[in-house]
């Protein structure tokens, strides 16, 4: 009797649902650590982002270096909002509220930054996305807004210049960002989250859309010449790719109680990180984003027996799986030792 | 065939993945920082009870556990390693003198990076180990985001230098240093007392908390002072490194005296460029200053007569001082700065706390914070940043400041 095989992003569900159950399971079991317990919301934001990011490079085929600045404006467009809301709502409202105003506005400003750079051919999204992110963080390091009776007061110079009533609370207050955001999110909320934009990224490279997209990056003159409308599905590819990210920035912003738009958490070099997680686990390859994203970020952090080696172990790590992963030798050895695995396991299958 | 492979391999994944997690979840962070045998070597130079008093505890099997988070790696390490290097050298002559309550205290560092939510897993990380204080986090973003933490589980949390207002906004959380905003009205108090100018030109770093929280108080001190502030200006931390349009702006502006609110770096550049352009006002700063002498390649002769206010200068002739950056120089061959001074004094004040409140280590954490947020209030040190220091229940340490001049190339008190 054949069965019938499962497709990979079956089998993707199947692995990260497996993953949450697993860690439930330890969970109740008291056999997880707080040290681990509190890198698995984190974890999980960066392999949706990476997600996310893979949508943009592998299956649209354009970099971006931005990817950081649309979580931050997820982040902070949902922060302000959850805490605008933290006494009138519920959190069973107020926290799938604040998802879709992170995600609309990273949507939003994907679109916006798409309009004109993805009529362009070449490397010109890379260059404004790569702008994009700092500029962004620069404006909400300048910014100061604050609410008392009066109504919204904004300012770029000082909080003094704010003139703030007695009264009046700061809702974004320059480097210092916005504090005090409910801690809405937990594990179980960000593994569904991902899940979401696992079905979405998924479902995307199977559908007539994705199949455009996918032309588009393979052969743009060819992908023209049948009528496919490319700035129309450059769009949606990167818009997608900006809203995922964007979800990434909420689960951010609701998982620490204070959030600032410094270069540690939304600078270039997290948008190249989350490049990193994409590349090592495999361009175009959804599920080896998660992976990669997952193990990557987990990695330093569990060699902190290390102490100040541990950033060097790291590194080391990174270049070690990127010669597994694209060394030609190393590739030769991987299909012999798969071959060899096949062989022996295939033969017992058809048995 | 190929369909099998990739199953294969993700299942492989997957199970290498649940194992490492599975794994970690049973040890926890078993190491000690690094710099602990070099301290306790040094101490055990300067006081030869150390084994009798150490055996001791290993007999008993009890101890109390005080966490420290800052950044021990990147931009900001200067901080981190001063503090776990100062906290190692008073934890060691703690225990050299017969520990808190009769006993041994260990202590654990872990490195943040100057990362809110990698301060967040330190301080897991920590839990896991047993901590039962935690003299962190270093640096204020840090701290505010680890204070939620602490302030969820009921643990005692003391931040040596985490100067931002909202760091010690809960109940369990007290801090060392003197807040942003106390800084900065001290400063204009102290320069409006003294009549040290009347035109007054700042210029700070928009983009960190401590410095914007100084001077945004600074500024309305000064109007009840009668200092003229005639030119504010900014730079961020992506920009310090040419500060001649500022610079330029307060000569312009006619200042007599310039207020930098920032840290050492960016402000042996600024006397630099004030000298390029043969410019020479008062220069007045707060204790980010503290280090300016140290700067590689700065001719020490620009920051003559530069004013910063500080609790801790390493070259005070008091006992207490010297004996201090003697035993840290002995350790690590290097200088003490404020925050080293500032976790100094934050281990003793957690053991002149727990001895007030007779706690032992078998009590609960919560307990254990329950009971410190009343000591707390209640002791008063005499510290290497204040002779004495006592706190207020909303976590704020009542001490004199100490305004320090340069002259010589050293730092000399000003009163």
């Amino acid at each position: 009797m054949k069965k019938k095989t499962l497709s990979k992003s079956t089998w993707t569900y199947i692995v990260v649902i497996l993953v949450w159950a697993v860690v439930m399971i330890l969970q109740q079991a008291g056999a997880l650590s707080s040290h681990l317990q509190g890198l698995l919301v984190p974890a999980t934001y960066y392999a949706i982002v990476a997600v996310g990011l893979n949508i943009c490079v592998g299956i649209l085929g354009e970099l971006s270096l931005g990817h950081a600045g649309f979580m931050c404006v997820g982040a902070f467009s949902s922060s302000l909002f959850s805490i605008a809301m933290q006494n009138t709502l519920p959190v069973g409202i107020r926290f799938p509220l604040a998802m879709l105003i992170g995600i609309a506005v990273a949507a939003l400003f994907g679109f916006l930054i798409g309009i004109p750079v993805l009529r362009l051919n070449g490397d010109y999204l890379a260059i404004v996305t790569l702008a994009f992110g700092e500029i962004i963080k620069n404006i909400l390091n300048a910014l100061y807004l604050g609410v008392d009776s009066k109504g919204l007061h904004a300012s770029f110079t000082s909080q003094m210049d704010l003139g703030l009533e007695a009264d009046g609370t700061m809702l974004i207050n320059g480097p210092m960002g916005i504090s005090g955001t409910p801690r809405d999110a937990n594990f179980t909320i960000a593994i569904v989250i991902l899940l979401i934009a696992l079905f979405v990224a998924q479902n995307l490279v199977n559908s007539r859309d994705g199949r455009a997209i996918m032309s588009i990056r393979d052969n743009r003159i060819a992908a023209e010449s049948v009528g496919i409308n490319i700035t129309h599905y450059k769009m949606l590819g990167f818009v997608v790719s900006a809203a995922i990210a964007g979800a990434a920035g909420v689960l951010f912003s609701h998982s620490i109680s204070t959030l600032q738009a410094g270069s540690q958490y939304f600078g270039y070099n997290v948008s190249i990180l989350i490049l990193v997680y994409v590349v090592l686990g495999g361009i175009g390859n959804i599920s080896g984003s998660v992976l990669a994203a997952a193990v990557l970020y987990l990695l330093p952090e569990l060699l902190r027996a290390l102490s100040s080696y541990r950033m060097l172990i790291y590194s080391i790590v990174l270049i070690a799986v990127m010669l597994f992963n694209w060394a030609p030798a190393a590739r030769n050895w991987r299909t012999k030792v798969a071959a060899r695995l096949t062989k022996t396991f295939g033969r017992k299958e058809r048995a | 065939m190929k369909r099998w492979n990739k199953i294969m391999s993700s299942m492989l994944a997957a199970s290498v993945a649940a194992m490492a997690l599975a794994g970690c979840g049973s040890s926890s962070g078993s190491s000690t920082a690094d710099t602990s045998s070099a301290a306790a070597a040094a101490t055990e130079a300067a006081a030869g009870t150390t084994e009798a008093a150490s055996s001791d505890a290993a007999a008993s099997g009890e101890t109390f556990k005080i966490g420290v988070i800052g950044p021990l790696t990147g931009s900001a390490a200067q901080y981190g390693t001063g503090v776990a290097n100062a906290a190692q050298i008073a934890v060691d002559e703690v225990n050299a003198n017969g520990g808190i309550n009769g006993y041994q205290v260990e202590l654990q560092a872990e490195d943040d990076a100057l990362d809110n939510q990698q301060s967040v897993n330190c301080y897991n990380t920590l839990k896991d180990w047993g901590m039962q204080f935690l003299l962190g986090s270093v640096t204020s973003a840090c701290s505010i985001a680890v204070s939620e933490e602490t302030h969820n589980d009921n643990m005692f949390q003391l931040t040596p230098s985490g100067s931002a207002v909202d760091c010690v906004k809960y109940d369990n959380a007290f801090r060392v240093c003197f807040s942003d905003p106390n800084q900065g009205t001290k400063s204009a108090q102290y320069i409006g007392e003294h009549k040290l100018a009347t035109n007054v030109a700042i210029i700070y770093d928009s983009s960190d908390v401590y410095s914007s929280g100084i001077t945004n108080t600074f500024v309305t001190e000064a109007a009840n002072q009668g200092l003229n502030i005639v030119s504010q200006t900014a730079f961020t931390a992506d920009s310090k490194t040419d500060f001649s349009s500022q610079v330029q702006q307060a000569k312009d502006a006619g200042a007599d005296l310039v207020f930098l609110p920032i840290y050492y770096t960016e402000a042996a550049l600024i006397l630099q460029q004030a000298n390029a352009i043969d410019y020479h006002p008062t220069f007045f700063g707060c204790d980010g200053l503290d280090g300016i002498l140290g700067v590689e390649n700065f001719d020490t002769s620009l920051a003559e007569g530069v004013m910063l206010l500080t609790p801790f200068a390493a070259d005070a002739t008091d006992e207490l001082t010297q004996n201090f950056v003697k035993a840290y120089k002995a350790a690590y061959n290097d200088t003490p700065n404020q925050f080293a001074a500032d976790a100094y004094d934050g281990i003793y004040a957690i053991k002149a706390a727990a001895e007030k409140a007779n706690l032992t280590p078998d009590m609960s954490v919560s307990d254990i914070c329950d009971a410190m947020e009343t000591a707390m209030t209640e002791i008063s040190i005499s510290g290497l940043t204040g002779d004495p220091i006592t706190w207020t229940a909303d976590g704020e340490p009542e001490k004199e400041p100490k305004a320090v001049i340069i002259k010589d190339g050293a730092y000399v008190s000003a009163d």
